[in-house]
């Protein structure tokens, strides 16, 4: 940083310093000037510091609830990549509050190492080993009731297409099903005969083998390869974050999924909270809302300062919270003070709900002040 | 004087000793009046249990109603029966120790084990339900007792209340014996407080009757009287209860008395709680499940939400609202009628009480209507006695005179979605019989005019007035803390007026200039610009309410042309506001407007919430007189197109359909490439949304070419001020496809796959799928009415689905981030547990409200300060 010297002196955080110090390149500020401008600048910036008592969590509530009102609720629009389905909108920002363990649109952004990302085959290749192929994929499946037989015809240009070879798919099939697999490189087939001669069996196998993965990764139900000014991107349809970070060819530091539970199990509690302020932050984007980051950043320190994932309701935030009338207020009444009564639970009364309950000031912005002045003693 | 404060709640189990002691009254009759209408002794409506009828009095303690409190009773069950909410817990407890010796089912070392963990969970303030769970799943498989050795059984629970042993159903009785027998000191291990509970308090032997006043009977207009939902039940219980005394004395067979104890536990089950899952509720006589104690308490309108979080009020008002753009944006005009009944305290001092006699002595508007005296009596103040009351009036009495102009008073709409939802106005008395507001208001309340109602509400101690001045006047509220920029400012007409004043080079002559001006707070008009005609230009006088700042940036009508000619611009987009003059560009709403207003950003940033009121304040009276100096309307006409642009768009639509034939036509020859990753039908589909999309477009841009830029739909919608150019294709061009979940309308009759009876089966065609070809000037065909309906539904439902899904995520929000403050320190911490939630307000602990747009400092306003005329040459240059 070229003002460094100047900045330094004054304790801004370091995005402020950043920023102060781009513009000032930018301009080609002469220092005695640069002086003047830092020093303004930290007036300003003390200025505009946050109030202590300030209810920063209800504000922050607000600021992303009265939005809420105003978002779409369509389910499915087109986000980035035309081909995969998001979901968006209220639903979404619910789904991220919630902390759902299955969120109903996952997706991954994978980026490729960089003896892959400029290479489309390459890219392709990996994108083959991602993406969940089943046999229906690569094969026609017949079953031969007389013979009771499972005959699977395989499609040389789709197994060429998939890079798979004939022995693979084989032992894929043989490892998966307990059936005796015959196998006839010549006409690429492979007849699966079953042991015992009922057609529940045939039946329940063939559903066994329609399920089946013979190559890639079970979540992921669809790969789509885009050119990014210069490299190639794998957007894919399903999520597993952990299986496609081992996968070789991905680039691991620059994938990221939208599933944020699986974020945290992956890479713990920070990248989850990192994970949630991206997601809400691109959701209230997309549909046109402005939301400083302030506010979404609160929402989810305070679903991950307690060091794991917790939602933002009944079985998260609100429900652990210490106050037994708090809780009894917000859901579960009756279940709530009927624990607390045989856990000889005590109401400290220090939070917002339950003063509000015995009618006494809350301890929030003016009634946080404790300090009274004596007026008209002498003394 | 500092107020004195609870500081805790216990919450603990009732023990029948303690039951028996706290009562004043053993019911037992389960008649309630005798033939006189006086209440029977031992009965449920026992005079000791406290007075609800006005001039009697408490038996227990001599008040009167009102000052009662009112007094419990007890009922003696004649068999004990188990409380529903603690059924579930009894079974844990029950298959978590011994059946003969009522230990837990632990041996020693691993007990004080868990106990030593829950005791250092708790010293942590940490949640331990967790090894209690543990401790019943161990133990649950347990079948020899590890102390005495007897052999366990499996305890198998079923709802409501039925406890089974094996196949062998134990009897409350049973259950209460053994949890007799669990020791005191192994509570601790199933998380319990032996201070708060004993396990056998769970099963019932004594029911706590509570006071009248807490289920108070009611007259109806026959004079019959009509008994509470809980006194029904307390009588149904204690008939059962006599019941079951009687037939035990008598020697009644074991089945019967099984019979009416089952009975009696399903009376208590439902007193408690009438909603279990398990059992028919309990009805009242006409089919009304009744409602008991859990039903009082549960839910949005049960004492916890709706009692005790929120409250109905005194002192306030609400009725329909309408505009004024005459008052300023911190006034609200107040119905003579509701100032009259509304009242204001003036708490009488020596200095002030010569003030108060006044009120008191005045005949008309701002008087007084009751005072209350030192001892707390309430006088109404009437012409008849208003001498004497003022000859009375001494210090420390209370006058409650009526609302008048420049009281401050909190005004409210509901939804309150966020803390701009209720703001403090000063009252403006006026005549007729709504509020009244400033519409550059309406955007924080989110209010309109066409019959929204509003609530009033007037503070009435001192210190909540000078809150209200202080912390919730309006002007402390122009800016948002959702992104740091302005709520507040011009809507509609403000925007629309200010356009037609700013735009170009338009010239007012004195007279005009005075007619826009004169309700303006200024001292002078400048000097003409054309001083031989004496004319001033539209830019001069909206100047003319500018302070003193200066800023550059494109206006909301910016075609965002490929170059931008800046101060060149052909549509006068670039605004110039140099030292407070406006030099160049026009005022639109990326300007003034609500959202928006980089002019409004600007002034509360230099100058401060006051001047930024003044200059909205200002604003809304220029753009109100410019909008009628030069007259403005809208109607059916402004959407009439000539008959070649109707044609130009005939050509357009129908080059649609018939591409849109063509794609079908290549679909149904199997010649359709797919997309990646789509299949041949959604392709089509998307392909031809696509298509039709482009039409709808471009005869919307035919349409708006020739309607030119003078129509007044069009400056509504390039201002910014109203609607957009899509409404205005859909009004003159063509109202293009109408959709269900973002697909074109494919229901209908599924066998034939089509929507209605007039296509060919399986049709796919523009029509056939709900495009709607005409505009709404035109009119539609019937089948596009009916489709149009359709699409109109899905946006209906869409709405009122939203509004209580968001309505929840938002009572979710507030739940679970309500405790947290930004402490002296700079870090955000949860109040109740102490918890540092961020160490440093938003990593940089800087106000969003205070932000620049969410940037910490605005660094370009520092720069162009201090550099001046320097920064300006390279910013220049930078283009």
């Amino acid at each position: 940083m070229k003002y460094a010297d100047i900045l330094n002196k004054y304790p801004f955080p370091q995005k402020v310093k950043e920023e102060i110090n781009s513009e000032l390149e930018k301009f080609n500020v002469k220092k005695t000037q640069a002086r003047k401008i830092v020093e303004r600048c930290f007036q300003a910036y003390l200025q505009n510091l946050i109030e202590p008592g300030e209810p920063a969590g209800i504000v922050a509530a607000q600021s992303i609830g009265e939005p809420g009102t105003q978002m779409t609720m369509r389910t499915f629009h087109y986000a980035g990549v035309a081909e995969i389905d998001v979901t968006l909108g209220l639903p979404r920002l619910i789904e991220i509050m919630d902390v759902r363990k299955n969120p109903s649109t996952p997706m991954m952004t994978i980026r490729l190492a960089e003896d892959y990302a400029k290479d489309r085959e390459k890219a392709r290749e990996v994108a083959n080993r991602i993406e969940a192929t089943y046999i229906l994929d690569i094969a026609e499946v017949v079953t031969d009731i007389r013979n009771m037989q499972i005959i699977i015809k395989l499609d040389r240009v789709a197994m060429e297409r998939k890079q798979i070879s004939f022995e693979e798919v084989k032992k894929k099939i043989e490892k998966g099903l307990k059936e005796s697999v015959l196998e006839d490189e010549e006409k690429m087939e492979i007849i699966i005969q079953i042991k015992e001669p009922s057609y529940k069996t045939l039946l329940s196998t063939y559903e066994k083998l329609r399920k089946m993965v013979i190559m890639g990764i079970k979540e992921i139900r669809r790969v789509i390869i885009r050119k990014e000014e210069d490299e190639y991107i794998l957007y894919t349809e399903g999520s597993n974050l952990k299986k496609v970070m081992k996968m070789k060819g991905v680039d691991f530091t620059r994938t990221i999924t939208n599933n944020i539970y699986e974020i945290y199990e992956v890479l713990g509690i920070e990248a989850a909270r990192n994970a949630i302020i991206r997601e809400a932050k691109s959701t209230l984007e997309e549909q046109g809302l402005e939301v400083d980051d302030r506010h979404i950043m609160l929402v989810a320190d305070a679903m991950t300062s307690g060091g794991e994932l917790r939602q933002i309701g009944r079985h998260g935030v609100a429900g652990e919270k210490q106050s037994i009338l708090a809780r009894a207020a917000f859901e579960m009444t009756v279940n709530n003070l009927l624990d607390a009564a045989v856990r000889g639970d005590v109401d400290r009364l220090s939070g917002i709900t339950e003063n509000i309950i015995v009618g006494q000031p809350i301890k929030l912005g003016t009634g946080d002040v404790e300090l009274i002045s004596k007026i008209g003693s002498k003394k | 004087m500092i107020p004195k404060r609870i500081s805790s709640i216990r919450f603990e189990v009732l023990s029948p000793q303690e039951i028996r002691r706290m009562s004043v009254s053993k019911i037992i009759t389960p008649e309630t009046y005798d033939d006189d209408g006086f209440p029977i002794e031992a009965g449920l409506m026992d005079p000791k249990l406290g007075v609800i009828d006005p001039g009697l009095r408490c038996k227990t303690c001599g008040g009167k109603a009102g000052e009662c409190p009112g007094h419990f009773g007890h009922i003696e069950l004649a068999a004990p029966v188990i409380h529903v909410g603690y059924a579930k817990l009894i079974s844990k407890l029950l298959s978590s120790t011994c059946r003969e010796c009522g230990r837990v089912l632990l041996r020693e070392s691993r007990k004080e084990e868990f106990i030593s963990e829950i005791e250092r969970r708790k010293s942590l303030g940490q949640e331990y339900e967790g090894v209690v769970k543990e401790v019943f799943r161990i133990t649950k498989g347990i079948k020899k007792c590890p102390h005495c050795g007897a052999d366990q059984f499996d305890i198998k629970f079923e709802k409501p209340t039925f406890i089974y042993e094996g196949e062998h159903r134990l009897t409350p009785k049973d259950v209460r014996e053994r949890l007799e027998r669990i020791p005191t000191d192994d509570l601790l291990v199933f998380g319990l407080d032996p201070k708060a509970v004993r396990p056998e308090w769970m099963v019932l032997t004594v029911l706590p009757v509570p006071p009248v006043t807490v289920r108070p009977s009611i007259i109806l207009e026959t004079g019959q009287r009509s008994e509470d939902d809980l006194t029904h039940k307390l009588v149904d219980i204690i008939r059962i209860n006599q019941r079951f005394i009687e037939n035990k004395e008598a020697g009644a067979p074991q089945l019967i008395l099984e019979d009416l104890w089952e009975l009696l536990q399903y009376h208590v089950t439902t007193y408690l709680d009438n909603e279990v899952s398990g059992i028919p509720p309990a009805r009242h006589r006409s089919g009304r499940p009744l409602k008991t104690i859990a039903q009082r308490l549960k839910g949005k309108e049960g004492r916890f939400r709706g009692s005790l979080s929120g409250k109905r009020v005194n002192f306030s008002a609400r009725t329909v609202i309408s505009p004024d753009p005459n008052l300023s944006i911190m006034e609200v005009g107040v119905p003579i009628t509701i100032a009259q009944e509304l009242t204001v305290p003036i708490y009488v001092t020596p200095s002030n009480i010569e003030e108060a006699r006044e009120y008191i002595l005045r005949r008309e508007h701002p008087k007084a209507n009751y005072v209350i005296r030192n001892d707390g009596r309430r006088i109404r103040v009437l012409d008849l006695n208003a001498e004497e009351i003022a000859e009375r009036l001494e210090p420390g009495w209370i006058v409650e005179r009526q609302l008048k102009d420049g009281d401050i008073v909190l005004f409210n709409r509901q939804p309150s979605l966020h803390r701009m939802s209720i703001m403090a106005h000063y009252v403006k008395v006026l005549p007729y019989k709504t509020f009244r507001l400033n519409p550059a208001v309406c955007p924080p309340y989110n209010a309109d005019f066409d019959g929204d109602e509003m609530n009033l509400h007037v503070p009435q101690s001192l210190e909540a007035q000078a809150e209200a001045k202080i912390l919730m006047a309006i002007q402390e509220h122009i800016l948002s803390p959702r992104f740091g920029g302005p709520i507040i400012g011009g809507i509609h007409d403000h925007i629309s007026g200010l356009y037609l004043l700013t735009r170009g080079e338009r010239k007012f002559n004195r007279e005009e200039v005075i007619y826009l001006t004169r309700r303006l707070d200024i001292r002078e008009i400048p000097e003409p610009k054309y001083k031989d005609d004496d004319l001033w230009t539209g830019k001069q006088i909206f100047s003319t309410i500018l302070p003193e700042i200066s800023l550059e940036y494109k206006a909301e009508i910016c075609q965002g042309c490929e170059e931008c000619k800046g101060e060149n611009c052909e549509y006068d987009a670039y605004v110039i506001i140099k030292k407070g003059e406006l030099l160049k560009g026009t005022i639109d709403e990326k300007s003034v407007g609500a959202f928006k207003g980089i002019i409004i950003d600007e002034i509360m940033r230099k100058y401060g919430p006051e001047e930024t009121r003044k200059f909205i304040d200002n604003m809304t009276q220029l753009s109100i007189r410019a909008i009628m100096n030069t007259g403005f309307s809208f109607g059916i006409s402004d959407e009439e197109i000539p008959e070649e642009a109707i044609q130009q768009i005939k050509e357009v639509l129908d080059g649609a359909e018939k591409k849109v034939d063509e794609l079908i036509q290549q679909y149904r020859e199997g010649n359709l490439e797919p997309m990646p990753g789509r299949s041949i039908e959604e392709t089509l589909e998307m392909k031809i949304m696509q298509e039709l999309g482009r039409a709808r477009d471009k005869a919307g841009k035919i349409a708006s070419k020739y309607l030119g830029m003078e129509n007044s739909a069009v400056i509504m919608a390039v201002s910014g001020a109203r609607g957009s150019m899509l409404n205005l294709t859909q009004m003159a061009a063509c109202i293009g496809q109408q959709s269900v979940r973002g697909e074109r309308i494919k229901r209908g009759y599924t066998y034939t796959n089509r929507t209605l009876s007039h296509f060919k089966p399986g049709e796919l065609g523009s029509r056939a799928r709900g495009f709607v070809r005409s505009s709404y000037k035109e009119g539609l065909k019937p089948i596009e009415f009916f489709f149009h309906s359709i699409g109109g539904r899905e946006g209906l439902v869409d709405t009122a689905v939203r509004t209580s899904q968001s309505g929840y995520l938002q009572r979710r929000l507030i739940n679970a981030l309500q405790d947290l403050k930004v402490d002296y320190d700079g870090t955000v911490k949860e109040q109740t547990s102490n918890l540092i939630v961020q160490f440093k307000y938003g990593e940089d602990g800087v106000d969003p409200m205070k932000s620049f747009r969410g940037k910490a400092v605005d660094v370009r306003r520092i720069m162009r300060e201090v550099l001046g005329e320097e920064f300006e040459e390279i910013e220049a240059k930078e283009k």
